[in-house]
């Protein structure tokens, strides 16, 4: 397994290079057991704390003491790309109260559990649209391409107004900007992103339609309380947040659940379940990996440890998600598990504020596909996949999904 | 008699507590937290200590024992 680059050579090199895109790096296995925080060594060869455990690291994601300012010096750098300047001054994500706060409460009613449930039927007509062209093509088909990426992004524009003939634009856009392993082509990408979604918000603030980004711009933008350009970056925020993660989620919870044709039965035996396997799926998949990225602002102790002002610290949700003090027999899945104990969606003020979206994308996803296309199995095994290097950063995904049926 | 309270200050509308006891918890119009229920019976004691446990701003808070007014 990689170990740290020179000047740190007995430390874990992190993130751990992936072997099969639905599991952990098998070099987390090192990490198990070493307590609920390590030291782990990044590509740039400096030291940060990895937090492994589950108290600690829900302790850690609501403490002050730590920043999410990816400009702040000694803030975590995991990978070329997050060099970028357009990785670095992202509104909500990297930015702290209490001008996060300002940002957070200006978008909370569309992401509402209420809001969002009420967008079930059209959420529900989106992905049954692209069911239908994958039924009406025949097989084989790529469940990433034809399936997970157009319904996610198409119900992320939904929401937030984007019109429907930008798709290809921006999921292209997106797609080079969160796989790109240098920070100038990444730039280029966010760049291109920054300058459609300028023109959006200049045409919305007139002719608003009814998403999120016309309310604002209409509004909040019209009437002097927002700055344009901080609308155009929260839009950008919201727009990549929004679809790659969830689409991630879909490819990855359908190889785990053709992976387990028993617990696929139950889903199919007994729709009530679907709750539970989504919320389970969450916990094991973890696609961003990480639940947090921060640095320190002043001493914390935790754990016997002393995380040092200017530190760089890491919340693995996938190891936090496996804590065995929180979930018996960790890595097996099971559904009927209860109580939502994971770090998928992060914890504290950065809490992800797609969530329910995204519980809600999940379901009527896995439900409207195994129930639609019964006989649905990938053409290669899950192990020969290709997975993203370490120099993308720590989000897993697969970025095709060959199925047939 | 457990009693719950919620900070609408601290709330930042992740909708946990809507979600784990929804006949106890709401968002309202602008995504915060509104209690339904202030003093909700014993036997819901399990979706409120996940409603409170979840809650990513500490702004759900439970007292299980509160005396009956």
């Amino acid at each position: 397994m990689p170990t740290a680059p020179p000047g740190s050579p007995s430390l874990l090199a992190f993130p751990q290079p992936r072997t099969c895109p639905h599991q952990p790096p098998p070099g987390y296995d090192a990490l198990r057991g070493q307590g609920p925080l390590a030291k782990v060594a990044l590509y740039d060869g400096r030291d940060v704390w990895l937090v492994t455990g589950y108290a600690e690291a829900r302790a850690l994601l609501s403490d002050p003491r730590l920043s999410s300012d990816r400009t702040r010096p000694g803030f975590p750098v995991l990978a070329p790309r997050f060099r970028a300047s357009v990785a670095r001054k992202l509104p909500l994500i990297a930015q702290d109260p209490p001008v996060h706060d300002v940002h957070r409460r200006l978008l909370n009613p569309e992401f509402s559990l209420k809001h969002v449930r009420a967008m079930r039927p059209q959420v529900q007509e989106i992905v049954d649209r692209f069911i239908d062209r994958m039924l009406e093509k025949g097989p084989p088909s790529d469940l990433v391409a034809d399936f997970a990426v157009p319904v996610t992004s198409l119900v992320v524009s939904r929401l937030l107004g984007v019109p429907v003939e930008d798709q290809s634009f921006f999921q292209d856009a997106t797609s080079r900007l969160m796989r790109a392993t240098e920070a100038g082509p990444s730039q280029q990408a966010g760049g291109e992103l920054a300058a459609y979604l300028d023109r959006l918000v200049t045409r919305l603030r007139t002719e608003p339609g009814d998403g999120v980004l016309g309310r604002l711009a209409s509004q909040e933008v019209e009437e002097g309380r927002l700055p344009h350009d901080e609308l155009v970056q929260i839009a950008l925020v919201l727009l990549v947040a929004g679809h790659e993660t969830t689409a991630s989620m879909i490819a990855l919870g359908t190889i785990a659940l053709l992976e387990h044709p028993e617990r696929l039965a139950e889903l199919r035996a007994d729709p009530d379940v679907l709750p539970g396997v989504v919320e389970e799926l969450l916990r094991l998949l973890a696609v961003t990996d990480l639940a947090g990225s921060r640095v320190a602002v002043e001493d914390i102790a935790i754990a016997g440890h002393t995380i040092r002002a200017g530190d760089g610290v890491l919340v693995s949700g996938t190891l936090a998600n496996r804590d065995p003090d929180v979930h018996a027999d960790p890595d097996v899945f099971d559904p009927k598990r209860a109580g939502r104990s994971h770090l998928t969606f992060g914890y504290g003020i950065h809490q992800c504020l797609g969530q329910n979206l995204a519980r809600l994308e999940l379901e009527l996803a896995f439900r409207s596909l195994f129930t639609r296309i019964p006989t649905l199995r990938l053409t290669v095994p899950a192990a020969e996949l290709p997975v993203r290097g370490t120099d993308t950063g720590t989000i897993q995904s697969a970025d095709h999904l060959p199925v047939t049926w | 008699m457990p009693r719950v309270t919620a900070d609408r200050e601290r709330c930042l509308g992740a909708g946990q507590c809507a979600y784990s006891a929804p006949d106890v918890f709401d968002q309202d119009d602008d995504g915060l937290v509104t209690v339904l229920d202030p003093a909700p019976p014993r036997h819901r004691l399990a979706s409120l200590r996940q409603a409170a446990d979840l809650c990513p701003s500490g702004a759900v808070r439970l007292e299980e024992a509160a005396e009956t007014p």
